[in-house]
């Protein structure tokens, strides 16, 4: 008997009938040939968030990406009108990377009046404008106008900044988003700027970290030892279940059902939890955020522990109930490995009470992250032998279903229509 | 600086930590973390151990003062703090310095609030 109901149709899965039930393959994840489809398909053609706006904090101020999925490397700015723009940060003049610093192949950031190349010193206004062309008499009839950076098109959502490597995207980014996601607009993520950010390199494909943080039905077993043994027993006994699952194409979102650790008793806690008021979910004491946006917890499960929006392709906004939200960005690097990157957000702490609760809180996150991450090159390398190509999911591991099938179907979207 | 002269790292009022304060009273998660893997779960528990039961009276002690202007003695009590949070996985679940089973992965911390 499900803990919550279950749709009509009889599972999470059945409401989406495109899903199927079946078992799946893995070879999206496994072939270097696969992932150089996806670069083309996906990653030079959907919209990909690259930071926040608070990152640009003024005038001039930047930050380089390296996005190799899309085989670009790019400069973000704010210009003097304040507007934030991208370009790919190559000079016009002989192609050098425009903006670095000591090493060409690490990312940079900064703040500039303008940017000028280290080989020529040609120069370019933050909207991109060629300024300046040293001994500028000895080209030929150049027209400096027609001889700007090259822009990525680039929009911001809700202070996330988003790019996209189209020559013209298919959809604006809002109608990419769709309501499901700019729904969320009014949480006040511009207010929760103390920031604790991770980054790691997992030899796994990008998809399988996906996986992992789209279904919990790991959390009892993977986790379990993170907790004192009666909670462990009883979360195992219980199993995991959520209240709701979303899908609206090509992102999905599953919401859980909250843990009340500050009613349990010790036996049920770990001690530095009791004394932090901290873990897992949050500081104990719920931060004060105001009304929450219609977006947040769309079903209205009660009690609601979290909302973890999959964003397409490779980007989750994870808010917690407890008044605090994670960012995690799979940045893939080949077809098995690729960069992660986590971020934890809070209000800024003003008091050190709320601080402690915050350093346990992103602490615990980081323990569990450890875990997950570790069990992905120990699938990645399993795969990879192809002895087996066929697995179960379970109803909930249906996002990780979703994942898989929306890759397929952009791969044979954008090659059919090139056909 | 106390008024003997002596270097001391802690507010005086936890003379009684200041033999933990020079390896533990470290400004970054890169340094407490990696600090924590280079030591021995019996050192952390002895750290713990000794740290936890004072733990309420420094969090009352640091409330005292303003937040965004620590004087640098309540700064490496505080550091101190989060030390023992990150010492605390070692002592009370682990019993080891590094997560069990996590020997190919890492997870670097590369920004984090100031205090």
């Amino acid at each position: 008997m499900p803990r919550f109901p279950k749709p009509p149709e009889g599972s999470w899965t059945e409401h989406y009938p495109g899903l199927g039930t079946g078992p799946v393959s893995y070879e999206d994840s496994i072939s270097p040939e696969y992932f150089e489809r996806e670069k083309e398909a996906i990653f030079k053609r959907a919209w990909l968030n690259v930071g926040r706006v608070e990152q640009l904090p003024r005038m001039g101020s930047y930050f380089t990406k390296d996005i190799k999925a899309a085989h670009a490397s790019i400069v973000v700015v704010r210009d003097k009108a304040g507007q934030v723009r991208a370009f790919h940060n190559m000079c016009r003049h002989r192609g050098n990377k425009l903006v670095w610093t000591d090493d060409p192949k690490k990312e940079s950031q900064g703040v500039c009046r303008q940017f000028a190349c280290k080989y020529h010193g040609w120069r370019y206004d933050l909207d991109g404008s060629l300024t300046f062309i040293q001994q500028e008499g000895e080209f030929f009839d150049v027209d400096k106008s027609q001889w700007g950076l090259a822009p990525v098109h680039c929009d911001v959502w809700a202070g996330f900044i988003f790019v996209n490597f189209a020559h013209e995207p298919k959809q604006p980014l809002r109608e990419f988003l769709g309501p499901m996601v700019t729904d969320l607009e009014g949480y006040p993520f511009e207010r929760m700027t103390a920031r604790f950010g991770y980054s790691t390199t997992v030899g796994a494909n990008w998809k399988l970290f996906m996986d992992a943080f789209a279904e919990f039905y790991h959390a009892p077993v993977l986790h379990g030892n993170q907790s004192p043994e009666k909670y462990s027993k009883a979360a195992l006994q219980a199993g995991f279940e959520a209240p709701h699952y979303q899908i609206e194409e090509p992102h999905r979102l599953v919401s859980t059902s909250g843990v009340r650790f500050w009613e349990m008793g010790a036996d049920m806690i770990k001690p530095m939890e009791a004394l932090t008021r901290g873990g897992l979910f949050g500081p104990w004491d719920k931060a004060d955020l105001g009304e929450m946006p219609k977006g947040v917890n769309p079903a209205k499960c009660d009690p609601w522990g979290l909302d973890s929006f999959q964003l397409f392709p490779n980007f989750v906004i994870l808010i917690w109930s407890q008044g605090w939200y994670l960012t995690y960005h799979y940045w893939p690097t080949s077809h098995n490995t690729h960069v992660f990157e986590g971020n934890v957000y809070f209000l800024p702490a003003t008091n050190i009470r709320d601080r402690i609760a915050q350093e346990m809180s992103a602490v615990t996150f980081k323990e569990f992250a450890l875990q997950d991450a570790n069990t992905l090159e120990a699938t990645q390398m399993m795969l990879e032998t192809r002895y087996v190509d066929r697995f179960l999911l379970n109803d909930q591991e249906i996002l990780c279903r979703h994942l898989h099938k929306v890759v397929g179907d952009w791969v044979n979207d954008y090659e059919g229509a090139r056909r | 600086m106390s008024a003997e002269g002596v270097n001391t790292l802690l507010p005086a009022e936890f003379a009684d930590l200041e033999p933990f304060a020079a390896k533990w009273c470290l400004a970054t998660e890169p340094e407490r973390y990696g600090t924590r893997l280079a030591s021995t779960t019996e050192e952390m528990q002895v750290f713990y151990d000794a740290v936890t039961p004072r733990a309420e009276a420094a969090m009352a002690y640091l409330s005292e003062l303003p937040y965004d202007a620590l004087p640098d003695d309540a700064l490496n009590l505080l550091y101190l703090l989060y030390s023992m949070i990150q010492a605390s996985f070692p002592a009370e679940i682990w019993r080891q310095p590094r997560v069990p089973d996590t020997g190919a992965t890492s997870f670097d911390c590369f920004i984090e609030p100031v205090p």
